[in-house]
């Protein structure tokens, strides 16, 4: 089942390491950030890495995360940026 | 002779005047090699046809790209198409993205892109041809995401405190192209001209293009 988020919805990455082909960055696992975008369904990269069709599908969303709260120590401006692509099942509702 | 090695031509050589053999082969290019012959073996490829699909992609240069960039600072409703759905703009150039979809960042006074691929190397090949050896490194990955502003000073791009650095992470479907600022004082050039004046890095984001010298 698809968890729908929309732009301007707060997520949280899930913070876990399981084996596989994940497409979520470590860097990112457990930070807070915003949905900006919405890019529809894909096939799941960690089924198809492994020789199947990718079904079910995931929704792919652009996550916008402040520099400052991913790095605590960000030698920037608090308004710089990072946006990563991230499959549903890999983010939580705030 | 004292030093048997893989250079050992069984004759005498000045020493150290000569190249010595390359390393041996690594275990994922011997498998790519064995799956080619294969593939040849078996008649679902020729070699021919793997040859002409190397050639297809080193034909493409960042100047594709730069041709996209050129038509959007000229042409304002190609900007609008290209900024709503690059994959159908980029047709008219006869590119096609494939599975891919294609994203294109608009860098403005307030906001400036640079585009990553923190997990392998993914990147508008279908634009800019095959990535930089420095877009696939480690150090480029991992640095662009923590340091972003003293990697992009290291390619000789200096911004000010208050624009914001915004670092797209391509980790899946999608693949970056950043469209730059049309550089001040280039209002009379042609499209062609234009394009000129943008390059790989620009497009990738870790430089800004300028006008020509004059």
């Amino acid at each position: 089942m698809n968890v729908e988020f929309a732009p301007g919805d707060q997520v949280r990455v899930r913070d876990d390491y399981p084996p596989g082909h994940i497409r979520t960055p470590v860097f990112i696992r457990g930070k807070t950030g915003t949905v900006t975008r919405v890019f529809g369904e894909f096939g799941n990269p960690e089924l198809l890495a492994i020789g199947r069709d990718g079904n079910p599908k995931k929704t792919l969303y652009e996550v916008r995360f402040k520099q400052c709260d991913i790095w605590p120590d960000y030698d920037g401006p608090g308004t710089d940026t990072i946006d990563v692509d991230i499959y549903n099942h890999w983010l939580e509702k705030l | 002779m004292a030093d048997h090695t893989a250079t050992d031509t069984g004759h005498d050589h000045t020493p150290g005047v000569f190249q010595k053999d390359e390393k041996v082969h690594g275990y994922y290019h011997v498998l790519g090699l064995a799956l080619k012959e294969l593939l040849i073996e078996k008649d679902v490829v020729t070699a021919e046809e793997v040859r002409e699909a190397i050639e297809l992609r080193d034909a493409i240069s960042p100047a594709t790209g730069a041709q996209v960039v050129a038509r959007s600072w000229s042409d304002p409703d190609f900007h609008l198409r290209l900024m709503a759905d690059a994959n159908t703009a980029v047709t008219e150039f006869g590119i096609n993205m494939g599975s891919t979809v294609l994203v294109a960042v608009e860098n403005t006074p307030e906001v400036h892109n640079a585009i990553v691929c923190t997990l392998c190397s993914c990147y508008p090949r279908a634009l800019l041809g095959l990535p930089p050896s420095w877009y696939k490194s480690r150090d480029y990955r991992s640095r662009v995401v923590r340091e972003p502003r003293a990697v992009l000073a290291e390619f000789g791009t200096a911004l000010a405190d208050g624009v914001e650095v915004r670092v797209h992470d391509s980790t899946a479907d999608m693949r970056y192209l950043v469209v730059p600022m049309r550089p001040e004082g280039t209002e009379n050039l042609s499209e062609q001209e234009l394009a000129a004046l943008v390059t790989r890095d620009c497009m990738i984001g870790v430089a800004v293009p300028n006008a020509p010298q004059t």
